[in-house]
């Protein structure tokens, strides 16, 4: 039971990072492969909190009535990681939205499939 | 008890928003988790990240991928994936989560005060920075001060994704 309590946050952060695995390797929709990415990245950001927990400890801001604190450094990595992780993002969606005037579609097989045939006219592009 | 509650949220969050149909209901169900792993980290002790997490997590994100799918389709098409890929994504879930469970055998237990990761560096900033910063919130202390090459570093990539995006987006069709 102990050893359960002493590693549970592990496992569910183990559980979320398959879930965005999951998405971004088998879902053809290049949205929900950036969801899947987003899960990932937030999987790997709970993994480092966790780390820094202290029983009993409180949040590394200084005041004289405690002793404990929290450990300060995974915070302050993990602070940088998410502003970089919305960068990211911000690309992959730019990328997504030229995919999507190019080929008309934002599903995998179907840009796939145009590029072999060869004939991309997409909606709404006056040829 | 709470906490356990708010990680198996967390979990049927994140299956609901990538099994969705509709990509606004997905979007909306991953700012939903967001928010919830915000209150996770504020149980952590968390309280910088927590709040950085809901606005630019739980904000920016949200509205990015929103703004993306104004521009493209909101309904995603469905796939018909074959039972062979099916068991090659499996096998490969189940032998990295494997790996990792693997891997957490040899952590040290949740809240350990011994840890490795408690030793070295951290002490010391709790216990000099703030005679040698000024500042009682340690996170911010480190954050611009001892590691203020990082917070330059990570400037340096949101202006160069501002550029990336404007520079994409830039074509007029």
């Amino acid at each position: 039971m102990e050893f359960i309590a002493g590693k549970y946050n592990y496992w569910i952060y183990v559980a979320l990072m398959m879930i965005g695995f999951y998405a971004m390797i088998a879902k053809g929709n290049l949205i929900k492969k950036i969801i899947g990415m987003n899960v990932f990245q937030t999987a790997v950001f709970l993994f480092y909190i966790s780390i820094a927990k202290v029983r009993e400890g409180t949040a590394p801001i200084l005041w004289d009535r405690t002793v404990l604190y929290d450990n300060p450094v995974p915070h302050v990595l993990i602070l940088t990681a998410i502003v970089v992780s919305v960068s990211t993002t911000a690309v992959a969606l730019a990328l997504i939205i030229l995919i999507y005037r190019e080929f008309g579609t934002m599903e995998e097989d179907e840009i796939l499939r145009i590029q072999k045939n060869g004939s991309a006219v997409p909606p709404g592009k006056p040829e | 008890m709470i906490d356990f509650a708010l990680l198996f949220f967390l979990v049927v969050c994140a299956v609901a928003a990538i099994q969705m149909r509709d990509l606004l209901s997905s979007i909306m169900l991953l700012g939903i988790y967001s928010f919830i792993m915000a209150v996770v980290w504020t149980r952590l002790n968390a309280v910088d990240v927590a709040f950085t997490e809901a606005s630019v997590g739980a904000g920016i994100t949200t509205i990015l991928l929103i703004a993306a799918l104004s521009r493209t389709r909101r309904m995603e098409t469905k796939q018909c994936v074959p039972p062979a890929n099916l068991l090659i994504y499996g096998t490969v879930i189940l032998l990295t989560s494997a790996v990792l469970l693997y891997g957490t055998l040899d952590m040290p237990t949740y809240g350990d005060p011994g840890a490795p990761a408690h030793s070295h560096v951290a002490p010391r900033y709790l216990e000099k920075s703030y005679e040698e910063v000024g500042v009682p919130n340690v996170v911010t202390a480190v954050l611009a001060s001892y590691r203020g090459y990082d917070t330059l570093g990570e400037t340096t990539v949101i202006f160069g994704a501002g550029i990336c995006v404007i520079l994409l987006l830039r074509r007029k069709i």
